[in-house]
């Protein structure tokens, strides 16, 4: 065990964990952040989709390590009060049905937003291309992403 | 920043105080037997289970069915409230524990409106006549002279009211009125029945305070992460857990045992390895050393039982519906159209994959889990624990996905045996790898369909065969095959107006669990027979949707005589409330082939295929529209659905659920299967079973809902079963080739 310093959402956090435990693993069952999820393990679905220095991971193959020193947002912190305009676009256009992927969905779609105000169909295709939804929820994710950079066709 | 949520056994059920665990009580409104016999003066309104008007008059109603993306949590508790005349914003929900007190709460079979709507309404009008009897004495008039609106009870034609809440002590003396007393709103009062309800868990979904079924902590937990043998019927014949005790975190190393057949919802079996968290028991569980032995199933080749399957629809099975004389028709024949389809395993994948946390502890054993069966997960943590269900709690956490997976309890019994071994609360996560590998698979079918034309080209004949493992062999050793009631599915209930017609079912033995997955059979009946109505069009030298209504035939409720069979399992609903309407049916492809502009299909590239299907007493007809891409794949770019459910709750939820159904239907269509050799599943993880991913989905997919007043039909399901028969149909509009065998990419770049 080693003690790793690690920004999670704007608080300086102390871990004594394996470094090599995936990132995922560290804020589910170490800081009991549970808003970002395991769906595969393996990079396949973005259901742990998290920002490292606001760059998109999947903290599900992220070994804790590599955090050190740097500033992790989850879904809990990507604004204060669920009010970002793709948490606001998501309620209201009704996205989520079973709402287990939604968490990286949005973090996906918010790092996207940050770099690309003004996306295109391609690249909200793109930058969402390795979150599923077994749901099937992709219609209203493009729309809703829409409706928040504030684009015609959001509905 | 949400709440870590760790809770302790208290606060939880001090949270879920409402509950009546172990009061056996029907749907009719009736107090607790405790509240019955209790001296004390009631001081809420708690007409039965489901509702309850507390004095500072917040209404809480109670969801017994389980919140699964159908958006259940958002719907039943309205039609509570719009009798009662509550206001939506005064209303919490509280999620049911597993209890036969609440009736049937297995939430599969696009069940939950059409299998309550009725109890629910009379439950909040039982609670409104309390109310507004309290009010009538009170102002001392006749209770015609009071109505119930927005969570008051006025005095009519004087502006007079009085809040639920003041009521709530006054009502609770009263009687609970009996059911011929109780009268239900005419549907034109019920306010927000049929609009589009707001998502009540919108705002926890998109900040991540949702609690999904990994999200429960208690003090002292172990996580536990199970090697399963690899062939159904396997077991361990030796391990070694040294180097697996040896990684930091694990705590135990358990051996579960291997279930017995029939399976039924049993673990698995297999060694568990329990630990401080879940990385630490992953690392653990690949430390193991483990000897299996295969047990009889190892053989299996799911490439050579299709062939099996095949031979077994080439030669007469068992007739379950028969009119008129088939064979006759076909040795008259001037022409026999035929063909055959294949369909292959296909496991569940819901996001979440299967998880649950139990505690047995001082004679009693607490369950949390994202279950669709709360009461089969009580039953099966009682067996396992050696407890009576008295003693066992089930607490359903939402589910992050289900498709019929999380109707069997077997991760749940796994959790309550690790629990109880190692006398700590224990957290089972299903790895993904598990998750496909030991799924209890949606079951690999063959079909050959064969149909007679006279000289005008007029269908005279209709035969259908159908092998297909059923499910039954998952709950019975001596199940060869389909039963008549496994052709329900999209087989005895087709509409056809074609004299002489019979079906079929073809042996076909079960190798692996087999289990429902979303719409079940019905998947492969409206696939194989989707196409062949198109099939059927080609060669009678058609318009696709001239012929399927000339198959179908004018608008009428269908008998079971011209059905040709003895009786209708009709998804347990009755023929008079629920019958085989064929007018409903052409509604939906009529309405289907006008948005889409179907007469214009041909132009500008556009190439349709549509198909339309009855199941779960719900009519869909889907349209899909096939594009080549640049790179020459042939992609779905656009689809219509129109569904028509009976009287629908929350119409936002039902095109949510057309949407996702387009989805599903599309992932299995062109992509989707899981193939066994040796006994074991090829597949893994979502690199090798592959999902419709973002830009594969359409670019819009147009849902439109028959507005209609019948009985409510179901949602959830209906929606997938002509979305892969529309796609091949399309795809041979597009292509000028047909493909028979899903999923598609084997035979088409798609």
């Amino acid at each position: 065990m080693t003690t790793l310093k690690v920004r999670v959402n704007g608080e300086d956090k102390e871990l004594d964990v394996d470094p090599e435990m995936p990132l995922l693993w560290a804020l589910r069952d170490v800081l009991r952040l549970t808003g970002t999820k395991y769906g595969c393990g393996q990079a396949l679905c973005g259901a742990c989709s998290v920002h490292l220095d606001g760059q998109v991971v999947r903290a599900c193959v992220t070994p804790i390590r590599r955090a050190e020193g740097r500033s992790v947002t989850t879904i809990e912190g990507l604004s204060p009060d669920g009010g970002h305009p793709l948490q606001r676009a998501w309620v209201e256009m009704g996205v989520p049905q079973c709402g287990f992927c939604q968490s990286g969905q949005l973090m996906c779609a918010a790092a996207l937003l940050a770099k690309k105000p003004q996306p295109t169909d391609a690249d909200i295709d793109q930058s969402l291309a390795g979150n599923l939804c077994r749901c099937g929820t992709y219609t209203r994710i493009r729309a809703a992403v829409k409706k928040a950079a504030g684009l015609p066709d959001g509905k | 920043m949400s709440q870590p949520v760790t809770m302790t056994r208290r606060s939880f059920l001090e949270g879920l105080n409402l509950s009546v665990g172990g009061l056996a009580l029907g749907l009719g409104p009736t107090l607790t037997e405790a509240e019955a016999r209790s001296k004390v003066v009631p001081t809420v309104l708690k007409p039965n289970v489901f509702v309850h008007v507390a004095a500072d008059g917040v209404v809480t109603i109670v969801c017994a069915r389980s919140e699964m993306g159908q958006g259940v949590r958002s719907s039943l508790p309205v039609l509570i409230a719009d009798e009662l005349g509550a206001d939506m914003a005064r209303v919490r929900v509280l999620q049911a524990d597993g209890d036969k007190a609440y009736g049937d709460q297995n939430t599969d079979g696009s069940s939950s409106v059409r299998g309550v709507y009725d109890d629910l309404r009379r439950t909040g009008a039982t609670a409104r006549t309390m109310l507004v009897t309290a009010a009538a004495n009170r102002w001392k008039v006749k209770a015609v002279d009071c109505e119930a609106r927005d969570h008051a009870v006025f005095r009519r034609g004087t502006g007079e009211s009085i809040g639920f809440g003041e009521l709530v002590r006054d009502a609770a003396r009263l009687p609970v009125p009996r059911a011929e007393d109780v009268r239900l709103r005419p549907r034109a009062e019920l306010r927000n029945v049929g609009g589009d309800l707001p998502l009540l868990d919108g705002p926890a979904y998109v900040n991540g305070t949702a609690v999904f079924g990994a999200d429960i902590a208690l003090e002292g937990m172990l996580v536990a992460v199970v090697a399963r043998p690899a062939v159904v019927g396997g077991r361990v014949m030796r391990f070694d857990a040294t180097r697996a005790l040896a990684v930091p975190g694990v705590k135990h190393v358990v051996e579960v045992p291997a279930p017995k057949a029939p399976y039924l919802f049993q673990s698995w079996g297999g060694v568990a390895v329990l630990a401080e968290n879940t990385w630490a028991a992953m690392r653990g569980r690949a430390a193991l050393d483990i000897t299996w032995e295969d047990g009889g199933n190892e053989t299996y080749d799911s490439e050579a039982f299709r062939e099996t399957l095949l031979a077994s629809v080439r030669a007469p099975g068992e007739p379950f519906r028969q009119v008129g004389d088939v064979d006759a028709a076909f040795a008259r024949a001037a022409r026999v159209v035929e063909a055959e389809y294949c369909t292959p395993h296909l496991p569940h994948a819901p996001m979440e994959p299967p998880v649950a946390l139990a505690w047995v502890k001082d004679g009693a054993c607490e369950v949390w889990a994202p279950t669709q069966h709360p009461q089969a997960a009580r039953t099966e943590a009682a067996q396992v624990a050696g407890l009576p269900e008295s003693q066992v709690t089930v607490h359903v956490t939402l589910l992050g996905g289900g498709f019929g997976r999380k109707s069997k309890a077997d991760f749940v019994g796994e959790a309550v045996y690790l629990s109880k071994q190692v006398g700590a609360p224990v957290r089972v996560q299903w790895t993904r790898e598990d998750d496909i590998r030991h799924d209890y698979y949606h079951t690999t079918a063959a079909q050959r369909l064969r149909a007679a034309l006279d000289e005008q080209g007029r269908p005279t004949a209709w035969l259908h065969r159908t092998a297909f493992p059923s499910i039954r062999s998952t709950f019975s050793t001596d199940v060869k095959g389909p039963v008549f009631r496994d052709l329900n599915q999209g087989v005895l209930d087709l509409a056809l107006a074609i004299p002489n017609v019979r079906a079929e079912a073809c042996e076909a033995l079960a190798h692996v669990r087999i289990g429902w997955l979303r719409s079940v059979y019905n998947i492969f009946h409206a696939f194989s027979v989707g196409s062949f109505m198109d099939e059927l069009a080609h060669a009678r030298g058609m318009d696709p949707r001239d012929n399927l209504l000339d198959v179908v035939g004018p608008a009428r409720h269908m008998s079971l005589a011209e059905l040709g069979v003895p009786k209708l399992p009709n998804y347990e609903a009755p023929l008079e409330k629920h019958p085989v309407d064929v007018g409903r049916l052409r509604g939906v492809i009529e309405r289907v082939t006008e948005l889409s502009r179907w007469s214009e299909r041909g132009k500008d590239g556009r190439a349709l295929g549509l198909a339309a299907h009855r199941s779960f007493l719900s009519y869909v007809a889907v349209v899909v529209s096939m594009k080549k891409d640049e790179a020459g794949r042939a992609r779905v770019d656009e689809a219509w659905v129109v569904v028509d459910a009976g009287l629908v709750v929350n119409a936002d939820r039902v095109r949510a659920q057309m949407e996702g159904s387009v989805i599903f239907g599309m992932s299995l269509a062109l992509y989707g299967a899981i193939t066994m050799k040796d006994g074991a599943t090829q597949q893994s993880n979502f690199r090798d079973f592959r999902l419709v991913r973002m830009a594969e989905a359409p670019r819009r997919i147009h849902v439109d809902i028959v507005r209609s007043e019948e009985a409510p039909g179901g949602v959830g399901e209906p929606g997938v079963p002509p979305v892969a028969p529309a796609i091949a149909n399309a795809l041979f509009a597009l292509t000028g080739t047909r493909a028979r065998d899903l999923p598609i990419i084997r035979s088409h770049r798609v």
